[in-house]
């Protein structure tokens, strides 16, 4: 985990860089990775509470909350990213972010395993992902980014929580594992 | 002493454009050569506010305009002018064009346009004409043969309560000494004693001399334009001899210069003034997403109720909470449910504040289908059912560009044209009905027309042309019907202006379907179609039954419920095609169970411990098998498609009581996911397309 002097070595560069294309990132850690999105989206962060299922959702779709009187969806991001379900505890965090789409912006709530640190990272920090192929798409990285000791992969939300392109991405990973198929 | 004029505008914009509406739907009700008096006055009436507004706010442009208008409405009022549709015509187009005069005047443009001074001709000419009955009306017929003269000699007496009506003498003489030399002679007869004087009222009367060569009686009737209704005025060309006896006018003067500084501060009550029709009609075309909505008193009277006993609640739990023993934990526990409850109804009224009725909607159709139904030559009556229906003002707004493309459709692809109507045996007049009801948590809108229907070989010819569909597929005719919304798609065999460039089925949808609604046709080739629009009253409130599957709880709407009973010794039977049916009385109906259809659980569904909630939508029925029935509440919808999406079978969310959400049934739609095999086959014909993203 990050300290706090991390945090002001990051500051003075954004100092020495100027304002121009730096941004921040609320990174979050889903086993032992670290991940990042615009700190702008973020609306809150909050406790894990029960959620009501929503029928026939995908299996990431973890219901809906009451957040002062807005309905939010749930998503577990571990389960988009192929990972382990894990139980969900006093401990478990939710991210509650506002992602825009073609219609205006929803706010969506994601379970990650801690929060971890805020960063600034300015476009030349910024690395593409790489390409791997059909089987694991990455239109939902916006990019790669180097941290004092660790890599953070820095998501693109607005992609990342369309409903309809995860429901596909699920797909595409599925079909991957059923039968990888070559670009 | 000046008033500042701008802060008016906005109320004179909107009184206006009211009367407008006024207007509007009046005219719709006059028939030609019948005029009903009440009918013509409320038209007159709002053109004459019109009219006073805009010439008090200098808006000269509209005021000339109106009064020409108003002019040949008063013949018609005086029954001395027949109305003819002509009149009828042009007087909607006026109409018209005074929107869009308002419209640009609220954006600070010049009103005046080519169309206003067309339309202003164009009654000139008819006021000209000398088709009147009689030419009784005294004060038009006199002055024909009088030219340019010298001068003019003017008896004005105005009504007493002038000034009340915001208009003011001393104001004309003064724009009358603009013309030229103007003498004045005021006449104190009537000036009443000191104690009995009304100081609001205007006893005087006045006689005028006007010297100037190029005066047009015109230029002085403009200036008593908007008093000559309630005033005497007698203008008459002088003759050299009558210039006599104006030694002592300076005097009378002054004495008008007095009193009607005095009279200065009364504030204009002209553009105020509002016709009693106003209420239910108001903002009904589609350009005003208007920014303020007009509220029933009772739901404004409601909220400062609730607000009331909010305070009441607030102040004694503040005073329970300033010396707070153990003791006082029920009291405390009391103000605190009170608080609750008050906090419910005080959003509910909030919420209703946004409901209005589908009038504000439907009110645009019968001037559309009247223009319409000239255009293409087709004799069409209109009927609306139930325009009294409340939805949310966000839904109201969005769906008039579906309806109005619907109701276009119907007029143009639907209505046969008179003679064909004849030769196929029906009556000439074709008839469109817009019906608007509430069913379970939806709304529902149907237009329906008794048109020649859609024609499925048309359709498929068109389609398979177009490259949507090979030649020789078979299709249902739910998939047929689907067709029409396929970007592009138009049987019409000729593009005309009204519809036929198929960019609209397309469009239609999808508006629907962010709106959470649905759509479906009904049609009978050579009998009619009915379309239905099936919306969700997102913000409304609906009165929910709870009821518990698993360990969840579900809503049901109210009234969507028939009835409820115990499945123990209820005999459910296989049909055809793997669905359950339970014999209820005389009907077989549907079986569904909930905790199936939505995946709850994976355990078989012990049927002796289940309930049976027997619930109808569209006249269809159906059984849901529940666990358990809880508590009726009134319940808020919530949307879910604003942060998630459109989940099949689910209409929307509410938050119950404790904080948690629950989701609100979809009856229809339910029906459809249950058994859409078997309900298809028993309405052959009826095709639902799904809102859900399955429809793409």
């Amino acid at each position: 985990m990050n300290t706090g002097e991390h945090v002001d070595n990051e500051a003075n560069g954004l100092l020495q860089q100027g304002e121009h294309g730096v941004d921040q990132y609320l990174t979050f850690v889903m086993e032992d990775d670290e991940y990042g999105v615009d700190i702008l989206c973020v609306q809150e962060i909050r406790g894990w509470e029960d959620t009501t299922p929503i029928p026939n959702a995908p299996s990431f779709v973890k219901g809906v909350i009451n957040l002062r009187g807005t309905i939010v969806p749930i998503i577990d991001i571990r389960q988009c990213f192929n990972m382990q379900e894990t139980n969900y505890g006093p401990l478990t965090v939710v991210i509650v972010l506002r992602a825009n789409h073609e219609a205006g912006s929803r706010t969506i709530g994601i379970v990650v395993d801690a929060v971890s640190d805020v960063h600034s990272f300015s476009e030349s920090d910024m690395h593409n992902p790489p390409s791997l192929g059909d089987a694991v798409n990455t239109s939902y990285i916006k990019g790669l980014a180097q941290a004092s000791t660790n890599m953070v992969i820095l998501l693109d939300i607005d992609k990342a929580l369309n409903f309809d392109e995860l429901q596909g991405f699920i797909d595409v990973q599925s079909k991957a594992v059923a039968a990888p198929m070559s670009s | 002493m000046s008033i500042d004029m701008e802060q008016f505008h906005q109320v004179f914009f909107e009184e206006s454009l009211e009367g407008l509406d006024v207007m509007e739907s009046s005219l719709m009700e006059l028939q030609e050569g019948k005029a009903d008096p009440e009918v013509v006055n409320s038209i007159f009436r709002a053109a004459h506010s019109i009219k006073g507004g805009s010439a008090t706010f200098g808006f000269s442009a509209v005021a000339e305009f109106t009064h020409v208008l108003e002019t040949l409405l008063d013949e018609v009022r005086e029954e001395t002018r027949e109305i003819t549709s002509e009149m009828i015509d042009l007087l909607l187009q006026s109409v018209d064009c005074l929107r869009d005069q308002m419209s640009s005047l609220e954006q600070g443009e010049s009103a005046d346009s080519e169309r206003s001074h067309n339309l202003k001709n164009s009654f000139l000419r008819i006021l000209e004409s000398d088709d009147r009955i009689e030419s009784s009306s005294a004060s038009i017929a006199l002055h024909k043969e009088a030219g340019l003269t010298e001068g003019w000699s003017i008896f004005f007496k105005p009504e007493i309560e002038i000034v009340q009506s915001g208009n003011e003498p001393l104001r004309m003489f003064r724009e009358l000494s603009q013309l030229g030399r103007l003498k004045t002679t005021a006449h104190l007869d009537a000036l009443p004693t000191f104690t009995a004087l009304e100081p609001e009222n205007c006893y005087l009367c006045w006689e005028m001399e006007l010297y100037g060569k190029d005066i047009s009686e015109a230029q002085i009737k403009e200036v008593f334009e908007w008093v000559e209704d309630e005033s005497e005025i007698r203008i008459k060309p002088l003759t050299p001899n009558t210039d006599s006896n104006l030694k002592d006018n300076v005097g009378s003067e002054q004495l008008s210069n007095s009193i009607n500084s005095e009279l200065n501060t009364i504030p204009t009550e002209e553009g105020v003034n509002s016709p009693e029709k106003n209420e239910a009609k108001s903002a009904s075309f589609s350009k005003r997403e208007s920014a303020s909505i007009r509220v029933g008193i009772d739901k404004v009277d409601e909220l400062i109720n609730t607000v009331g006993e909010l305070v009441i609640t607030q102040s004694m739990l503040s005073a329970v909470g300033q010396d707070f023993q153990i003791g006082q934990l029920a009291r405390l526990q009391e103000g605190l449910n009170q608080l609750a409850q008050n906090t419910r109804e005080l959003q509910e009224s909030v919420m209703r504040i946004r409901m209005l009725p589908i009038s504000f909607s439907f009110n645009r159709y019968p001037r559309m289908i009247r223009d319409l139904s000239k255009q293409l030559d087709k004799k069409v009556e209109l009927i609306m059912v139930g325009e009294q229906t409340e939805l949310d003002k966000t839904v109201l707004e969005k769906i008039g560009d579906p309806l109005t493309h619907l109701v276009r459709n119907s007029m143009d692809h639907g209505i046969e044209s008179p003679e064909e109507r004849l030769q196929s045996g029906k009556p000439e007049t074709g008839i469109i009905t817009l019906k608007a009801s509430h069913q379970g948590g939806n709304i529902v809108i149907e237009i329906s027309d008794d048109g020649k229907g859609l024609d499925r070989e048309k359709i498929l010819e068109k389609a398979v042309e177009k490259g949507l569909q090979e030649p020789g597929d078979t299709l249902t005719d739910e998939q047929v019907y689907q067709l029409i919304f396929s970007p592009g798609f138009s049987t019409a065999d000729t593009v005309s202006d009204v519809s036929g460039r198929g960019v609209g089925m397309d469009v239609v949808r999808r508006n629907i379907q962010e709106l959470g609604g649905s759509i479906s046709i009904r049609s009978i080739h050579r009998t009619g179609s009915t379309i239905t629009i099936r919306l969700p009253l997102t913000l409304a409130i609906l009165d929910g039954q709870l009821a518990q599957v698993g360990d969840q709880i579900f809503v049901f709407p109210l009234v969507s419920i028939i009835e409820s009973l115990e499945m123990r010794g209820v005999e459910v039977s296989k049909a055809a095609g793997g669905c359950d049916l339970i014999k209820l009385r005389e009907d077989y109906i549907p079986v569904v169970y909930l905790a199936e259809v939505f995946g709850i659980s994976d355990q078989p569904v012990l049927l002796d411990e289940s309930l049976l909630v027997v619930v109808e939508s569209n006249n269809e029925k159906i059984g849901v098998v529940i666990d358990d029935l809880l508590s009726q509440q009134q319940i808020v919808i919530k949307s879910l498609e604003e942060n998630y999406k459109k989940v099949e079978g689910i209409s929307g969310a509410t938050i119950l009581g404790d904080g948690r959400v629950a989701l609100i049934t979809d009856i229809g739609e339910l029906i459809r996911l249950s058994g859409a095999m078997h309900i298809n086959k028993m309405e052959a014909g009826n095709v639902m397309f799904p809102a859900g993203p399955q429809a793409a």
